[in-house]
C-alpha cells in the first residue's frame, strides 16, 4: 500500500507493470530486433573511449538530463553513449564551429569541467545536484564563456550534443518504452485497432486514477 | 556490412528473409557500358529501370549497402540509423540543416528506403511558377507532360490513395484504395473540419493490399527505420529488381568519387572506391543521381584542368540554389488515448494552403500532415522545441500516448547564397566533403508563420492542451543542378543532360528548379521516367 501511495503522488509509474521485454519471444519481435536490442541490453559499463574523468563528468550530467528513479535499475547512459561515439558517433554531420560528434563530446565534457572548477573550485561530479543544474541553466542560455569551450560554444554544445544524444540514449532504452507505454518493436505482427482509446491486446494499459491494480494485471497478460 | 553482397553474377534478393540471391548481368569494366549512374535512389534507381527496360546496358553504383530488409531490418530507431548517410559534412549557414535521416540515405535504392512514403503531386501552376504566380523560376517541362508520368509513376509503385482527391485537375484514381485511418489522422480531419478546410488520406506508397511479392502493410508504424515487411514500395523493392531483371548490374558499396572527361570534353566513365581499392568504369553516358548534396559535391570534386570549377558548371550553379522545405510542427496533448506510434506516421494530409492563393503574405505553399514519431524522435522534439531536460522532462515524456500533432511540408524559396560547397576536410576515401550553407529567406519565415498559426489553430479546435510549436525543422533537399531553359540560368536541360557536357546527366532532386510545398519523391520518380523515355528518343533520333 505504501508503494502504491507513493506512486499516485509522484505519477511513477504510468503503466504498471508493463514490460516490453515480456514481447521478445510474441510476433512482435523478430530475429534482427532481438539480436540489436540483447546487444544493447549488454553494452559493457565501462569506459572505451572516453577517458576516466570525462566518463565521470558524463555520467554526472546524464544524471541531471534525465535523473532516473531509485527502485528500478537504472538505464546506463554514459556506457550506451561510450559505446555510440566508440563506434563513430551519432550522425554524421557537424555544425559549424562543433567538431564531429566525438570530439565535441571529449572538448565538451573537459570544458565543462574546466567551468565547475573555475567557477566553484571542484570536478563537475563533485558538484552538488543543484550546482550542476546551475551550470547547466548557464550553459542552455548561452552563459558560460570559459575559453576553454573554444573554438565551440557551451550553447552550442548544450543544444546540439547534450540535449541530442542523452536523451536518444535513453529512448533507445526497453526501460524508457515501459516508462512511456510504447508498444515497442512490432514486426512482423504490426497493430490492428487504430482507432482513440483503441489497444491491441499486446499494447500497455495505463493506470487510471482508482484502476492502479486492474492496469497491473491487464498489463501481466501483455504479449 | 561492409562486404559488397551484389558479386559474383548475384545480387541479393530483397524478398528473401534467408541470405537467398537473384540472378544479376555482371559488366567488364573495359566494356564501355551504355549507362554509369551514381546512386540507386528515386532517381538512379528508376532510371536504372527504365533505361535497361529500354534496352539500354546499365551499371548503377551505390555507395551503401544491399539490404534484404525481411532479415536486415529491426524494429527500431537506433539500429536503424545504418540507413542514413552519415559520412562527415559541415553545415553552416544563419539556418544550418539537420541531415542524416532527415533528408539522405545511405543504401541501395537511397533514401526511398527510410522515406514515410508521402508520394504527392506537384500543383499544375508550380511548373511556371515564375510566369503563373510571380515567385521563383519556371520548369522547362509542361505540367501536363508531367500529369502523364505521374500516373504511370503511381502505378509502378502501387500508391494506395483515395479514390477521388480533393485538389487540382483530375487525377485517375490511386492503384490501391487508401489505408484506414488512424486516430492522429482522425484528429488532422476533425482539426481541419473545423476550419472548413478539406482533408484527405494521404497517398502513401506502401500497399493496403498484396503486390507481388509484397504483402499489406502491418501498420508497425516503424516506416521511417526501413520496411521490414516490405510493404513499402521502395527502390530496392520495386525499381531496383526490375532492373535487374532487364539486365543492369548494381554495385554496392561503391563510392564514385571522381567523373572521368577526355580531350573532347565528354565523360569517359567513373573513378569508384569498392572493396578497398580505386577502379574505373568505362561508360558512353554518366548519370549523376546523389541527391541534391552528393550530386554538386561529386560535379564539384570531378574537376580537372579542362573544367577547372567542377563539371557542368559554365553556368556557375552547380551547388547554388540549394533548397530544403519547412518542417515545422504544431504539438499538443489529448485526454484520449492516441496512440500515434500506430500505422504510417502521415495518414492524412490538408494541402488546402498549396492550391488557396488568397490571404497569404507569402509566395509558395504548404501542406500538413498527421504525425507519429517514435520516442527518440519525439524526445527530440521535447528537447529541441522546449529546451526541456531533467524530471520536467521525464514527465512530460509520459505523456506520449496522448500526444497529436500536425507538421508542414512548405516551400522555401530557391536562393544563390544557400548552396553546396567543399569544405577543407576529407572523408574515409580521401574526398573533400560538401559543406552545407543555408539562410531562410523573409518569405521563408512568413510562410512559416502562417502555417504555424494554422496549425496551432487546427489543433485547439479539436480541444488539444498543451499546445506549443516546434520552430526549427526541415526536411527534403532540391535545387543544386537545376534544370533550366538555357545555359547561362540552369545546369541541365528539361531532359537532365547537362548544358557543357552533352553525355553527362543529372537525375535527381538537385535539377529542381523550385521544390514546392510537396514531398519531392514522386516527382523525382516522375522525372526519371520522363528522362528514360526522352533519352529513347534521342537515342533513335542519333542524339545521343
Amino acid at each position: 500500500m505504501v508503494r502504491e501511495g507513493r506512486h499516485s503522488a509522484t505519477d511513477e509509474d504510468r503503466f504498471p507493470g508493463y514490460d516490453v521485454a515480456n514481447k521478445r519471444d510474441t510476433l512482435s519481435w523478430d530475429a534482427v530486433t532481438r539480436t540489436a536490442i540483447n546487444r544493447r541490453l549488454a553494452v559493457p559499463h565501462e569506459p572505451r573511449f572516453l577517458a576516466p574523468p570525462q566518463w565521470r563528468t558524463l555520467d554526472a550530467l546524464c544524471r541531471r538530463i534525465l535523473p532516473q528513479p531509485a527502485d528500478r535499475p537504472p538505464i546506463p547512459l554514459a556506457a550506451l553513449l561510450d559505446a555510440t561515439l566508440c563506434a563513430g558517433g551519432t550522425q554524421g554531420f557537424r555544425v559549424h564551429p562543433l567538431p564531429h560528434d566525438p570530439d565535441a563530446w571529449k572538448h565538451g565534457l573537459d570544458a565543462l569541467d574546466a567551468e565547475a572548477r573555475e567557477q566553484f573550485g571542484a570536478a563537475f561530479c563533485e558538484l552538488a545536484e543543484d550546482t550542476q543544474d546551475s551550470l547547466l541553466v548557464q550553459a542552455q542560455n548561452g552563459k558560460l564563456h570559459n575559453p576553454a569551450w573554444d573554438p565551440m560554444t557551451a550553447q552550442l554544445f548544450f543544444e546540439k550534443r547534450i540535449l541530442v544524444d542523452i536523451p536518444a540514449m535513453y529512448y533507445s532504452h526497453p526501460t524508457a518504452w515501459n516508462e512511456i507505454g510504447f508498444g515497442g518493436p512490432a514486426s512482423p505482427r504490426g497493430y490492428v485497432r487504430m482507432e482513440l482509446n483503441r489497444r491491441d491486446p499486446w499494447e500497455a494499459v495505463e493506470r487510471k486514477p482508482g484502476h492502479e491494480a486492474e492496469a497491473r494485471l491487464q498489463n501481466r497478460h501483455v504479449g | 556490412m561492409d562486404r559488397p553482397r551484389a558479386v559474383d553474377g548475384r545480387a541479393p534478393d530483397v524478398f528473401d528473409p534467408a541470405g537467398g540471391h537473384v540472378p544479376m548481368r555482371m559488366y567488364p569494366e573495359t566494356e564501355e557500358v551504355d549507362f554509369a549512374i551514381v546512386g540507386t535512389g528515386a532517381g538512379g534507381g528508376t532510371l536504372a529501370a527504365r533505361l535497361s527496360e529500354l534496352g539500354f546496358s546499365v551499371v548503377a553504383f551505390d555507395a551503401g549497402p544491399y539490404f534484404r530488409p525481411l532479415e536486415d531490418f529491426a524494429s527500431d530507431e537506433t539500429e536503424q540509423n545504418k540507413l542514413y548517410w552519415l559520412d562527415h559534412r559541415v553545415c553552416d549557414g544563419e539556418n544550418p540543416i539537420k541531415m542524416g535521416g532527415n533528408n539522405s540515405g545511405k543504401a541501395v535504392g537511397g533514401s526511398t528506403v527510410h522515406f514515410a512514403m508521402v508520394s504527392l503531386r506537384f500543383r499544375p501552376e508550380w511548373f511556371r511558377s515564375r510566369s503563373a504566380l510571380g515567385y521563383g523560376v519556371d520548369w522547362p517541362i509542361d505540367w501536363r507532360d508531367m500529369w502523364r508520368y505521374y500516373a504511370q509513376a503511381e502505378r509502378a509503385i502501387g500508391v494506395s490513395g483515395p479514390v477521388t482527391y480533393p485538389w487540382g485537375p483530375h487525377r485517375p484514381r490511386y492503384p490501391y484504395r487508401a489505408h484506414e485511418m488512424n486516430s492522429a489522422a482522425k484528429l488532422l480531419a476533425r482539426g481541419c473540419e473545423a476550419l472548413g478546410y478539406r482533408w484527405t488520406e494521404t497517398p502513401l506508397a506502401t500497399v493496403s493490399a498484396p503486390r507481388g511479392k509484397s504483402p499489406p502493410c502491418v501498420y508497425r508504424g516503424f516506416c521511417r527505420f526501413g520496411c521490414s515487411t516490405n510493404a513499402k514500395q521502395s527502390a530496392l523493392i520495386v525499381w531496383i529488381p526490375r532492373a535487374l531483371k532487364a539486365g543492369a548490374e548494381i554495385r554496392d558499396l561503391a563510392m564514385v568519387g571522381r567523373i572521368e572527361t577526355d580531350a573532347a570534353g565528354r565523360a569517359t566513365g567513373v573513378h569508384y572506391h569498392r572493396s578497398g581499392t580505386w577502379r574505373f568504369q568505362r561508360a558512353r553516358n554518366v548519370v549523376v543521381a546523389g541527391y541534391a548534396v552528393e550530386t554538386p559535391r561529386l560535379l564539384l570534386n570531378s574537376a580537372n584542368a579542362r573544367f577547372p570549377d567542377g563539371l557542368a558548371n559554365s553556368s556557375g550553379l552547380v551547388g547554388r540554389n540549394l533548397m530544403t522545405q519547412s518542417n515545422q510542427a504544431a504539438w499538443g496533448r489529448m485526454d484520449d488515448e492516441v496512440r500515434w506510434y500506430k500505422g504510417p506516421p502521415s495518414l492524412a494530409i490538408t494541402e488546402h494552403w498549396n492550391y488557396e492563393d488568397r490571404g497569404k503574405d507569402f509566395h509558395g505553399g504548404y501542406c500538413w500532415m498527421a504525425q507519429g514519431p517514435l520516442p527518440i524522435e519525439w524526445v527530440s522534439v521535447q528537447t529541441g522545441a522546449r529546451g526541456l531536460w531533467g524530471e520536467r522532462l521525464r514527465r512530460e515524456m509520459m505523456d506520449y500516448n496522448h500526444q497529436i500533432g500536425v507538421k508542414m511540408v512548405g516551400e522555401m524559396l530557391p536562393d544563390e547564397a544557400n548552396r553546396v560547397t567543399l569544405a577543407d576536410e576529407v572523408d574515409q576515401y580521401g574526398l573533400r566533403v560538401a559543406r552545407i550553407t543555408y539562410r531562410w529567406g523573409d518569405n521563408d519565415k512568413r510562410l512559416i508563420q502562417h502555417a504555424l498559426r494554422q496549425m496551432m489553430m487546427s489543433l485547439e479546435a479539436i480541444g488539444a492542451t498543451n499546445r506549443f510549436v516546434q520552430e526549427d525543422d526541415t526536411n527534403h533537399l532540391a535545387g543544386t543542378a537545376r534544370m533550366g531553359f538555357d545555359r547561362d540560368s540552369s545546369v541541365v536541360n528539361a531532359d537532365c543532360r547537362s548544358w557543357d557536357i552533352p553525355n553527362l546527366w543529372v537525375c535527381d532532386g538537385s535539377v529542381f528548379p523550385t521544390v514546392g510545398g510537396v514531398n519531392p519523391a514522386l516527382t523525382i520518380q516522375t522525372i526519371a521516367m520522363r528522362t528514360a523515355d526522352r533519352i529513347k528518343t534521342l537515342a533513335q533520333r542519333g542524339e545521343l
